[in-house]
Parts: C-alpha cells; sequence; structure tokens
C-alpha cells in the first residue's frame, strides 16, 4: 500500500479541520472495509487518512433522538442487526445489513460509510430512502441536515462540502403501521455485489414509497399514491403496469460487468413486484 | 510520513508495543512484526476470510484494518487458541471430523467458528453456514467444516470449562512475562 500520514482527531472540529484543510487529499476511515480495498489498489491515493474512531463526539449508538431514530456515525452492520427496535421498526434496514458481505465486514463496516461511498449498489440505500432518512454532516459552517435524497450524485460522489464529515444518519419514528421489506438480486447465492437492490414501505393510507438501487447512477426513491400498489385486490398485472411506469427513469449501465441492463430492468420488475406483494402482508400483519 | 507510530495492543493475552508503519494492515503487523503468520494473506479484499482474526470479540478480515487502528484492542489470532499444549474444542473437533485438506484457510476458519460458537454456542446448520460464510475453501471442504462447527458446539460444554481454567492460568503467566522475552525472532 501506498504510504500516507494517518490522523486520529479527538474533537469533531479538529476532524473537520483536517479534513477542510486537506480537501480532496484526505479521506475519513471508519470501517475501512471499502477504504482500504481502493488504498491498496491505487484508485484512492489520498496524502492524508483521518481515522474518525476516536473522535469524542462520535458513537455507534442507536437511539431515539426527537421523533428519530439516530444511527451514530460509528454504527456497524453488526449493531444494526442486533438491535431489536431496528429489527422491529425498519424491518428493510435490517434485511439490507445482513447482505453486507460477510460477518467480517459487517462487524467493521459502517451505515454512515456505506452512505458516503455513495456506491449505486449500496444494500443499505433504498431501506433508508423509503424510510425518509436524512444526513446530519458537521462542517466549517456548523451542522445541517441533508435529506438522504439529496445526499447521494453519482457514483462516489455526495452533495457533502469540502471540510464536512456526515456524524449520524436519523429515520423519523414511524407514526403508524407499516409494511416494508428489503429484496435484491445477486448472481450467486451468498455473498456478492447486488445486481439489483429494491426496498418498498408501505403506509394504512396506500402510499407505497419504493427505492431502487444498481439500476443506474444513485439510487432512486419513487413513490405509488395512487395506491394501486397497496390494493391487495388489484390484479398483479395491473401492479406490473403501475410499476413499469414508477420505474421509468431507470438506467442501468451498459457497461457494468455483473448484469446486462436489460435483465436488470426485467429483475427490476420482477423484484417490484415481490416486494408489494410481501409489503401487503407485513402491512396486514402490523394492523391486524 | 513513512515514520513508524508507536501503538500498545494486546496479542492473545499478552501486552505488546509495537511501532508500526501508517500504511501497514493488521495482517502485515501481526505476520512480519509479531511473526504471528497463521492469519493467510489471500484475496486481500475481504472476500475469503483467511486473514480473519478477533478484535476486541468480533471477527474481521485483518487485512481490510490498519496496524494502528489496533491501538488499544485486544486481539487474538488463531495462535492464541490452543494453550499448554490442549487444543480448543474447535480446534480439536476440526481434526476429529478431517475438516482440512489443504489447510491454508483453516486459521481463518478456526477463528470464524470461534467467535460464531461465543455468539450462538448451539447454532443451526443455517448459522453455521452464515457464520462462516466469509472463510471460503478452495478445496471445497465445506461439509467437514460444518459438521465439526456442530461437533465443537456439542461438546463445548465440558471442554470449555476445561479450556477456560487453562486459558486464565496461562494468560496470568503470560502477562507477567517481559515483552522482550516473547519478542519475534
Amino acid at each position: 500500500m501506498r504510504a500516507f500520514a494517518y490522523e486520529r482527531p479527538t474533537r469533531l472540529a479538529d476532524a473537520v479541520a483536517l479534513l477542510g484543510g486537506h480537501g480532496p487529499e484526505a479521506r475519513a476511515l471508519a470501517g475501512g472495509t471499502d477504504l482500504i480495498i481502493r488504498l491498496r489498489d491505487g484508485t484512492l491515493r489520498p496524502q492524508v487518512v483521518v481515522d474518525v474512531k476516536g473522535i469524542a463526539e462520535l458513537d455507534g449508538d442507536i437511539r431515539e433522538v426527537d421523533g428519530h431514530v439516530r444511527f451514530g456515525a460509528l454504527t456497524t452492520m453488526t449493531d444494526i442487526l442486533r438491535d431489536e427496535r431496528v429489527r422491529r421498526d425498519y424491518p428493510a434496514l435490517a434485511e439490507a445489513a445482513l447482505f453486507v458481505g460477510s460477518v467480517q465486514i459487517r462487524n467493521r463496516a459502517t451505515l454512515v460509510g456505506n452512505m458516503c461511498n455513495a456506491s449505486p449498489a449500496a444494500d443499505t440505500a433504498p431501506a433508508l430512502l423509503v424510510y425518509g432518512g436524512r444526513i446530519v454532516a458537521m462542517g466549517p459552517n456548523g451542522t445541517r441536515h441533508v435529506p438522504l435524497d439529496d445526499f447521494f450524485v453519482r457514483s462516489g460522489v455526495t452533495t457533502l462540502d469540502r471540510g464536512e464529515l456526515v456524524t449520524a444518519i436519523e429515520l423519523p419514528v414511524a407514526d403508524g403501521p407499516r409494511g416494508s421489506v428489503h429484496l435484491r438480486r445477486t448472481r450467486r447465492r451468498g455473498h456478492d455485489l447486488a445486481s439489483v437492490t429494491l426496498a418498498v414501505s408501505m403506509t394504512r393510507d396506500g402510499t407505497t414509497r419504493l427505492s431502487y438501487g444498481s439500476v443506474g447512477p444513485r439510487p432512486v426513491v419513487v413513490v405509488d399514491e395512487t395506491g394501486v400498489l397497496a390494493d391487495r385486490r388489484v390484479p398483479d398485472a395491473d401492479k406490473a403496469g403501475r410499476l413499469h411506469e414508477l420505474f421509468a427513469d431507470a438506467s442501468p449501465s451498459p457497461t457494468s460487468m455483473r448484469a446486462g441492463p436489460e435483465y436488470r430492468l426485467a429483475m427490476l420488475r420482477v423484484l417490484g413486484l415481490r416486494g408489494v406483494t410481501a409489503a401487503i402482508e407485513r402491512l396486514g400483519a402490523a394492523t391486524s | 510520513m513513512s515514520g513508524r507510530i508507536p501503538i500498545e495492543l494486546t496479542v492473545n493475552g499478552r501486552r505488546r508495543s509495537v511501532d508500526v508503519l501508517a500504511h501497514h494492515t493488521l495482517l502485515e503487523v501481526l505476520r512480519e512484526d509479531l511473526a504471528l503468520t497463521g492469519a493467510k494473506e489471500c484475496c486481500l479484499v475481504g472476500e475469503c476470510g483467511a486473514c480473519t482474526v478477533i478484535v476486541n470479540g468480533r471477527s474481521v478480515d485483518s487485512c481490510l484494518m490498519l496496524g494502528v487502528e489496533a491501538e488499544g484492542s485486544e486481539v487474538t489470532t488463531v495462535e492464541g487458541l490452543a494453550l499448554d499444549g490442549h487444543l480448543s474444542p474447535v480446534q480439536q473437533a476440526f481434526l476429529d471430523s478431517g475438516a482440512a485438506q489443504c489447510g491454508f484457510c483453516i486459521p481463518g476458519q478456526v477463528v470464524s467458528a470461534h467467535a460464531l460458537l461465543a455468539d450462538v454456542p448451539n447454532p443451526t446448520r443455517a448459522q453455521v453456514e452464515e457464520g462462516l460464510a466469509g472463510n471460503l475453501c478452495r478445496c471445497a471442504g465445506y461439509e467437514q467444516i460444518i459438521e465439526a462447527v456442530q461437533a465443537a458446539a456439542r461438546f463445548g460444554d465440558g471442554r470449555d470449562a476445561r479450556h477456560a481454567q487453562v486459558v486464565e492460568a496461562t494468560l496470568g503467566e503470560r502477562a507477567a512475562t517481559p515483552d522482550a522475552e516473547v519478542a519475534p525472532q
């Protein structure tokens, strides 16, 4: 691995100053499961690596704060899987976290890191999007909240400004029953990057939020307010038609190794129908 | 930039002080600075698990963690499992089940099995498969490996008690050993 300077600030302000001072020459390190691979293969060549795990203000806690469930910047996928409330109230997130790598990876990889890498295939992004997640970022000009939908730009690029560091992700506490699920397609059974990811969240008023990933440069969220998808009496063929409309902007890369664009689009519609069916069942179970 | 950074960590129950290069992984620190070559270097992208060690109670791919990040940590490698000639229950079960073929993946498999059984003392077959899914065996000895983990879980109780005593006694001795006496050759 190419040499770099290692910094382990203990205060958030120092981390922000380091990241701001070095700009693109600095990279933040949390779990490192993506960063270290890229440092080794040379796709990233920062002068400074800023380890955020020593910062006093950051934690890996999952707790409720002002109507939101807050995931600290150091929350790992394993922490998410072990949290009873997440499994109960945000099952699509728990299901997505279980798809991330292996036990060894989930023990290190952080939820915030998964967002900051901004991979179009990031497993946890669709779930966070259907639950209405937002980023909490600290920067030279203070703290700001960014809806996750306004955070992703394209692969590896977010709307974070120079010097900004994500300190937490927050999900609104549910205001009623909902049915939600995460699904994905991979090339093989077992651990693999996703060819298509999809999360669905449905509420009793008939609103269905769907988010898909790995089918374009960034994860996308779409909303069905017609009630067609949430109505169990509507035939699958009609739901498939509605999904076709909602997924009109999906634009899978023609050059990706993992799957061709035609296959991804076809599987997105298959997952869409399966996801909607599962969400109806779960919503029914939650309200009965 | 290429200067070494002093860190202190506990490896297999023993306090170690090491001056590490910032861009060296924990795997490199273990193998090159501490001469603990049980953890293997293989895929270097977190897919094969040959480099698995336990850090603060959780299994990790040591090729995806910098050595400096281990400052203050408790690290257990495969070398820390057998104590005073007593194999751990998992190691004994791997031996009894013929789970090792070429053997290259086995240190990682054994360490992952330890981490799994610490969390889930009586795992189902599905839990064993998921718990060890981050460890590839290119000899494809998966059946014997799964059998070994389940066997270790079955006879775990009695042996674990005895093993725990040995661990306690041995760690007590190790803690009293000055670092210089156990430094790598």
